[in-house]
């Protein structure tokens, strides 16, 4: 591999050019993400702005099996809706979803209606997560194959999303919802919105 | 005043840099041995200024001057002094500044180190490590003041993050920036090599201690790095693929790359266009990591909070040491002929094999990161690249690594005979497979868990075997420990360094029959997990020097002995309104005990308890890896030849 550049005929110099061309075409990549941080284009925190106060996507899930929930649908988000909801996505296989997890339940035992998606996991693995944490969801859907995450422009989990009265989407939080983020920013919105 | 001094140190230190960057190269192109010999005097003023610089700020910190914005936003009066220092580098300014620190100091260690290397190639070296420095400076002085002034002064300062106020985050990003820049040094001397057109043994001498220091920091950062998400995060995880773990595990791979290819090159005179490439890509995955932290590309728990023009000003010192290197690369590489042959199965035809399988990782690490990034700006997709896909895409690399790895050590240079490598591994091969069937059949292990713990046995037995070997324990036992002795240390921290993987490894698999609870309790009551009673005594309030905590006092018992009281806290920080929750973790050396303290809810606290079998294992495993790599940098032979070893262990 490495010694037959050198050693090889004049036609296969062209693989010494490699490592620079993959290099230039890595920074071009970096110099779009930051022209679009600064016009908005990219964010990797942010919801494709398409969705903020729009409907949410149609999709009709199945239930998770042995979790004992209902199914959800996008008919469970259509407004009007009696106070605002909170859709969220999570794994078992995801460890901010653990940290994430008590403020889905005191928000639950507040009267929080939060309604789940687990995504890309394994059926007996979703539903031991909820037995062994608490089960903070109303409602709960199985995207597996990760389709209605891509509707929704999922960026990772666990990820929520704040649905008002009307059914509109006006905040995503890509990311776990820390006791912080829960006071500072989800506890006003839910106010603001109730 | 003082930060006045400070601001002027950085000024006077670009000058400085960019004479350095200037003179000793021309000089060197043009055989001029005065313009040369401007190297060693240039470095040294530029560790003088940029270390005036450096005092200047931890001067500020320390009596809290608030009229200096850095401090202003990272600290706080209340603070312990430790922290209060530890707070000027725990920020984006503060924390460039440390990175020039010691590349100067690296750069002052070549020049006063490397007596004995050639005067061209010294002067070529430390003229490279003159464009970094000159590049980070101006970054530092035109987007990234730290000396930058607020009037009127605010009365105290803001505070810092209180999940960052702990001994071990404090001592990580020295460590890892040691680890960072002495990758520079080895792209110094790649570049160098490049423009002078020649590669080889004696270049592979000199590089090798560099790639070794470099890669000894790394590994200890990375150890650090992950046992403070371990226990400081209360997830109960030690690595989450998160981008920012993967930005420092990418040079660390590189860098591991390089440290065997330069066995070669230093010993047979071959695969040198690969070395150089390794060691220019260990730095260019700094470099990636620096400006993915920093930059704001990143949606990461780690990153720092930033603006897009000095995402910009990172990306071009990027691409123009990077990029540029690469060009050189294309250019001159062809010049850098092989001398040496080799059989394909040989010693040098393991470390290819090492080679393959440790880029092949890191290319499915560096895809795995930055994937999502590209998605997104080509397509607009936004797409996650979760444990899953890192767990599932390195394992079927990693584990031909593993078995590999003894077998590669056994092997001697240019010709071997693999049945005969293989017969002296026998019984470490019958250990591995005692090991992996008593985890199954014995402990009830799961296939992969098991699977682990049979490869850890393999490794730290087949480092052994290396050893016996060595020695002659089996031939001849009564001159053993004579040969021991004498073996040279290099030999003795491969094998050991080799063996400490395999410890690592243990704790992995450890870790994946872990298992863990979430309860509520009421004092008194108690629950069973993993053969222990855990026991809630009761919650109590605590002051601490910054901050109030709730702490409660769990017992845990086992067949009715007290085991061990763990005192897990939640913290709520005075100044910044912040909480955190600090994890107690009782540990034997063989599990971990390790229990959370949630809210509270009527009196009940809720807990999250985990058993963690063999979790120490993976940072011990760590530690003696980095233990293997120091001895073999004591080993006379590379400190006779080598430029600088002990620079590349002192300064820590």
């Amino acid at each position: 591999m490495s010694e037959t550049p050198a050693a090889a005929p004049r036609s296969r110099r062209w693989m010494l050019y490699a490592p620079l061309g993959l290099a230039a075409a890595g920074g071009a990549g970096f110099w779009a993400m930051l022209r679009g941080l600064q016009t908005g284009e990219y964010d990797p925190r942010g919801v494709p702005s398409a969705l903020l106060g729009r409907a949410a996507p149609d999709f009709d899930l199945p239930e998770l099996e042995g979790a004992g929930l209902p199914a959800l649908s996008a008919a469970d988000l259509r407004g009007p809706l009696p106070a605002p909801v909170l859709v969220n996505f999570w794994a078992s296989w995801c460890v901010p979803c653990i940290v994430e997890h008590p403020q889905l339940m005191r928000l639950a035992r507040e009267g929080v209606r939060i309604l789940g998606i687990n995504y890309k996991d394994r059926a007996a693995d979703g539903a031991a997560f909820l037995q062994r944490h608490g089960n903070p969801f109303a409602k709960l859907g199985r995207d597996e194959p990760g389709r209605v995450a891509i509707d929704w422009g999922l960026y990772g989990v666990p990820e929520t999303y704040l649905i008002d009265r009307q059914g509109l989407i006006r905040w995503r939080y890509a990311g776990p919802i820390t006791p912080d983020t829960l006071d500072r920013d989800l506890r006003p919105l839910l106010r603001r919105y109730a | 005043m003082i930060p006045e001094l400070g601001h002027f140190a950085l000024a006077l230190a670009c000058v400085i840099a960019v004479a350095q960057s200037v003179l000793p190269v021309v000089g060197a192109a043009r055989r001029d041995a005065r313009w040369m010999a401007t190297a060693v005097p240039l470095a040294l003023g530029l560790l003088l200024s940029v270390g005036t610089a450096f005092g200047s700020l931890l001067w500020a910190f320390a009596v809290n001057d608030t009229t200096v914005a850095n401090v202003v936003a990272n600290s706080h009066s209340a603070k312990p002094l430790i922290y209060k220092l530890s707070g000027s580098w725990g920020n984006h300014e503060g924390s460039m500044v440390l990175w020039v620190l010691i590349l100067a100091l690296c750069g002052a260690a070549v020049a006063g180190f490397g007596r004995n290397l050639p005067t061209a190639l010294k002067a070529r070296v430390i003229g490279v490590l003159g464009w970094i420095a000159t590049g980070f400076l101006l970054f530092i002085v035109f987007t990234s003041n730290p000396f930058e002034r607020v009037w009127p002064p605010p009365m105290d300062g803001r505070g810092l993050n209180p999940v960052l106020q702990d001994p071990g985050l404090a001592m990580h990003p020295p460590t890892l920036y040691f680890g960072y820049v002495g990758y520079a040094v080895t792209f110094a001397f790649a570049v160098a090599a490049l423009l002078e057109g020649r590669v080889d043994a004696a270049w592979g001498r000199w590089v090798r201690p560099w790639a070794l220091g470099a890669w000894c920091f790394l590994t200890v950062g990375i150890t650090m790095g992950s046992w403070w998400a371990y226990y400081e995060l209360g997830w109960g995880g030690y690595w989450f693929w998160d981008p920012v773990e993967n930005a420092s595990l990418l040079p660390w791979l590189a860098g591991t790359a390089l440290l065997h290819s330069a066995i070669v090159v230093e010993k047979r005179d071959t695969l040198k266009i690969w070395s150089v490439l390794l060691a220019i890509l260990a730095f260019a995955m700094s470099l990636l990591g620096t400006f993915l932290v920093r930059s704001g590309v990143l949606n990461s728990v780690h990153a720092f909070a930033n603006d897009p023009a000095r995402g910009v000003f990172i990306l071009a010192l990027l691409m123009v040491y990077v990029a540029g290197a690469f060009a050189i690369f294309a250019w001159r590489a062809p010049r850098l002929a092989p001398t040496g042959i080799f059989a394909p199965i040989s010693r040098e035809g393991a470390l290819v094999v090492n080679n393959l399988l440790i880029c092949s990782i890191a290319a499915v690490v560096l895809a795995g990161t930055l994937w999502p990034l590209f998605a997104d700006i080509l397509t607009g997709a936004k797409i996650s690249v979760g444990p899953p896909f890192f767990n599932t895409a390195t394992a079927p690399l990693a584990i031909p690594l593993v078995v590999a790895m003894p077998v590669g050590a056994m092997l001697p240079w240019k010709r071997a005979d693999l049945w005969a490598a293989l017969q002296r591994l026998w019984w470490a091969a019958a250990a591995a497979l005692l090991i992996g069937f008593l985890s199954l059949a014995a402990a009830g292990y799961p296939v992969w868990p098991a699977l682990g713990m049979a490869l850890a046995a393999w490794l730290v037995a087949g480092a052994a075997a290396d050893i016996a070997d060595r020695i002659g324990l089996l031939r001849r036992p009564s001159q053993a420990w004579r040969r021991a002795l004498s073996l040279p240390r290099a030999a003795w921290g491969a094998a050991i360094a080799h063996g400490a993987l395999g410890v690592s490894l243990a704790g992995i698999a450890g870790m994946g029959v872990a298992t863990d609870t979430l309860v509520q309790l009421n004092p008194g009551q108690s629950t069973r997990l993993a053969g222990y009673e855990w026991r809630m005594d009761g919650l109590s309030d605590v002051t601490g020097p910054n901050y109030r905590a709730r702490r409660a006092t769990v017992t845990v018992l086992r067949d009715g002995a007290v085991v061990t009281v763990l005192r897990p806290e939640r913290r709520s920080f005075v100044v910044d309104n912040q909480t955190t929750a600090e994890a107690a973790i009782h540990t034997n050396a063989m599990r971990d005990l390790y229990a959370v303290l949630g809210e509270e809810r009527d009196g009940a606290a809720v807990l999250r308890l985990h058993h963690n079998p063999f979790a120490p294992w993976i940072w011990f495993g760590g530690l003696i890896m980095a233990f293997g790599g120091m001895l073999s940098l004591s080993d006379r032979r590379m400190r006779v030849a080598a430029p600088a070893p002990k620079g590349a262990t002192v300064p820590a």
